[in-house]
């Protein structure tokens, strides 16, 4: 399946040259709005875009850890080369792109130099009906990801808590994670599933909306809170530091009220294939 | 109009930086994250560093005959090379910090103590940084480092822009503003959470 593995890295390759037109959009509005020091990082940011994509070469130097998501038909036929393909895929995309060899063994500290190794490429698999399989790819980078955190707050705390602790939270991070951020926030399930919506909710395109009137009106707050505090892009004081707040959510234990913040840079990039029960490839995103 | 520095940047050069100054730079600069920091720390600079402008970067670089070619280069999070950049100064005088998200007391306290300036590149510009690098001259503990946390010594032209953000006289845009953050966080939750 040598097409499935060329088109896996291909995607990996687009997400690190191009940014999704929804991010780019949300960078235009940022740079209309702000002035001084923050307008400069933001003009800064999308000349950066314009020369990544014109020369084909990675958006940031950080090309991020391998993410994908894959979405599985329960009669999806090529599952095995699919397995295959994805690390593969890691291995030419860091060859070709290149990719940033960002694979470190955590006790000794070797890099095996071409973006894979133990549990990585990181994959969550999620079966579906049908019999189609759709990849997306999430290259995160090392600067946001460390601002990510598990809080596990008490049931108490109500709504308003969990707003709280997450706005307080990446304000303290600063310019840390390279804002404009984009927020992913997976409350409840457990703290490992919490994190993972919360990863997860980074995939649905700027300025989409969940489709539930609470957990929407919940973005819509918690991007004003964190827009006030003034930390602005790259944290140089302005008007915009989150170009969205993206909340996915799950059942919780009544003793439990677990939330995952996962943070995603201004270079919030995505791509996507779907794969037919016959290889056929369409490029999603 | 445009101010563009040549290095080696001296002392009197930086002292004449206050924060919120924009500027370029025009000449030799080298990489350096905090494994390159604790090598030179340990073992000496592996060249004169002295007016050159360090740069937080792990880059994308690609082999091109006998040399590289940097295709991607923007500035890494500073406050991991917190713990030793203080003493790095002190040894270095390297004038020039590039990096991202600001630093602590404890470099700002070095910054007017040697004579050097904080700047900030915007993150995530690798590309845009790329642009002005105009040759890969050389790269130091390649083997033993790797590729991100190499020493890698750039030419470059006309880089930036650089924001300072924190100078040699004390002040750091990033601890003002976080002392305004902090009223304004106030503020916003009284309004916002009682909707």
């Amino acid at each position: 399946m040598e097409h499935l593995t060329a088109a896996l890295a291909e995607a990996l390759g687009r997400a690190a040259t191009v940014l999704p037109a929804d991010v780019v959009r949300a960078l235009e509005t940022v740079r209309d709005r702000e002035r001084g020091p923050a307008r400069v990082q933001v003009e800064a940011i999308l000349e950066n875009v314009a020369v990544a994509r014109d020369g084909a070469i990675p958006i940031c130097q950080d090309t991020g850890t391998v993410t994908y998501f894959v979405r599985f038909g329960e009669r999806f036929p090529l599952m095995a080369e699919l397995r295959g393909g994805l690390e593969e895929a890691a291995r030419r995309a860091t060859e070709e792109v290149p990719l940033r060899p960002n694979t470190v063994h955590p006790l000794t500290g070797a890099n095996p130099g071409d973006n894979t190794g133990v549990h990585i490429p990181a994959v969550t698999w999620e079966p579906m009906e049908g019999d189609e399989a759709e990849v997306h790819v999430l290259p995160k980078g090392g600067g946001s990801e460390n601002c990510s955190a598990l809080m596990m707050l008490t049931p108490a705390s109500g709504l308003n808590g969990v707003l709280e602790a997450v706005a307080d939270h990446v304000v303290s991070r600063e310019g840390k994670p390279c804002p404009p951020t984009v927020i992913g926030v997976g409350i409840g399930g457990g703290a490992d599933v919490a994190l993972k919506l919360g990863k997860k909710a980074l995939l649905r395109p700027v300025g989409s909306r969940h489709p539930e009137p609470e957990v929407a009106q919940f973005e819509d707050k918690l991007e004003r809170l964190i827009n006030a505090s003034g930390v602005g892009p790259m944290g140089l004081g302005g008007q915009s530091t989150v170009l969205a707040s993206h909340v996915e959510y799950a059942h919780r234990h009544p003793a439990s009220y677990p939330v995952g913040v996962v943070v995603q840079c201004w270079a919030d990039r995505r791509a996507a294939v779907r794969i037919g029960p016959d290889g056929s490839i369409t490029i999603v995103e | 109009m445009e101010k563009v520095l040549s290095t080696p940047i001296s002392e009197d050069d930086v002292r004449a930086l206050r924060v919120g100054d924009v500027f370029y730079v025009s000449g030799r600069m080298f990489t350096a994250r905090d494994a390159a920091h604790k090598a030179m720390l340990d073992k000496g600079a592996p060249f004169s560093v002295e007016g050159l402008p360090v740069f937080h970067c792990g880059p994308v670089v690609r082999k091109s005959g006998d040399g590289w070619d940097l295709l991607a280069g923007g500035p890494t999070t500073s406050a991991r090379m917190e713990s030793l950049e203080g003493d790095f100064l002190r040894k270095f005088r390297s004038r020039v910090i590039v990096g991202k998200g600001g630093m602590g007391d404890k470099t700002l306290a070095a910054l007017s103590e040697v004579g050097a300036v904080y700047t900030h590149f915007t993150g995530g510009a690798g590309a845009l940084a790329a642009q002005a690098v105009r040759e890969v001259e050389t790269v130091y503990w390649l083997e033993e480092l790797g590729v991100p946390e190499a020493l890698w010594v750039l030419r470059v032209e006309h880089f930036g822009p650089l924001v300072v953000t924190m100078d040699s006289h004390g002040r750091s845009l990033h601890a003002e503003l976080a002392a305004q953050v902090a009223e304004n966080m106030k503020r916003a939750k009284a309004e916002i959470l009682s909707d």
